[in-house]
């Protein structure tokens, strides 16, 4: 078989993932696009090992590798996405905008945390202004 | 004289290239459909689609344990994870309208770009390189086993221990947040346990 075959497959899929990761809005949607990154290098990875026949075969046991880590960084992953759920109502991934450096205000009383008290909120706030003094 | 003693063209009719050909563009079109439907659920279940498919490009790889493991962990474990994700997080059943952000073009674009530089430097890298898949089996449990075991054991068991962290991590994460407040004597005095019950 010819190696262009699974490499040019292996491209586009990473491709494919890269266009989910960045026109995606929910953040499972933006995982689901992880994975398909992470199996094109998969697929990659055991076309090369099948090319070079590598004595050791390190391109499927790094395949085995990858997809344990797949595995655990899922779980993570969907963890973070249900605390962020919890606490903020929504896991869509352009209202969560706590860390932008934007001048204006976005719409924060629409995704301020549900748990959160008032003194925490009042330094939130007063951050942002004291570093434009600054 | 260079058909019979040449490499093998580009476009050689064995089966194996055929079936990669097609089994390769049905993944790569529930590859598509994943990134772009409107429905949650769908995108998940088309991952399946996807998913499966490269299990078979693995099988016609002939790396045959690395196809099982991903039926068993990407199709059996990743993807229901990914379902009780969606709907522990209340995603909608019906069409999203916003499932998609609004700099979609740019996306587009980049994507696109990437595709033909990668499609571009690839192929004119490997244009003449071909995979020998007539000889002994890469990939039979019995070689990934001994090739596993012989040389990979130290990154095995780093890999068994990092499942751990990411297990205990995963519960702390996910947990309910543990409330301090203890229930008063008044409380416990009022509804006193019954005979039996877990005191």
């Amino acid at each position: 078989m010819h190696l262009a075959y699974p490499a040019v497959l292996a491209v586009l899929l990473f491709c494919v993932g890269l266009y989910g990761v960045l026109v995606r809005r929910n953040a499972i949607l933006v995982l689901i696009s992880v994975e398909l990154m992470l199996n094109a290098v998969n697929l990659n990875l055991v076309a090369f090992d099948v090319w070079l026949r590598d004595t050791l075969h390190a391109g499927q046991a790094l395949t085995l590798f990858t997809i344990t880590i797949a595995a655990a960084e899922i779980g993570i992953g969907l963890a973070i996405v249900l605390l962020v759920h919890r606490n903020r109502g929504t896991s869509d991934v352009d209202k969560l905008t706590d860390l932008a450096e934007t001048g204006t205000e976005p719409d924060s009383a629409s995704i301020a945390p549900t748990t959160d008290n008032t003194a925490e909120t009042a330094a939130d706030q007063a951050l942002p202004a004291g570093g434009q003094t600054a | 004289m260079s058909l019979a003693a040449g490499p093998p063209g580009f476009l050689s009719p064995a089966g194996v290239e055929i079936a990669f050909l097609l089994v390769g563009i049905a993944t790569l079109a529930a590859a598509l459909v994943t990134v772009t439907t409107k429905q949650l659920v769908h995108a998940a279940l088309w991952l399946v689609v996807t998913l499966g498919g490269l299990a078979i490009e693995y099988l016609l790889l002939t790396a045959e344990f690395i196809a099982w493991v991903q039926v068993l962990i990407y199709v059996g474990s990743v993807v229901v994870l990914l379902l009780f994700g969606l709907m522990l997080t209340k995603a909608p059943i019906g069409r999203s309208p916003d499932a998609d952000s609004g700099n979609r073009w740019a996306a587009l674009t980049v994507a696109i770009a990437a595709a033909a530089t990668l499609v571009w430097v690839v192929v004119d890298a490997f244009r003449s390189t071909w995979i020998d898949l007539s000889g002994a089996v890469q990939g039979s449990t019995k070689v990934t086993g001994a090739s596993l075991f012989r040389n990979w054991v130290l990154p095995f068991e780093a890999l068994s221990v990092l499942l751990l962290a990411a297990l205990v991590g995963a519960i702390v994460l996910a947990r309910p947040p543990v409330t301090r407040h203890r229930p008063s004597k008044d409380a416990l005095r009022a509804t006193p346990p019954r005979h039996g019950a877990r005191s």
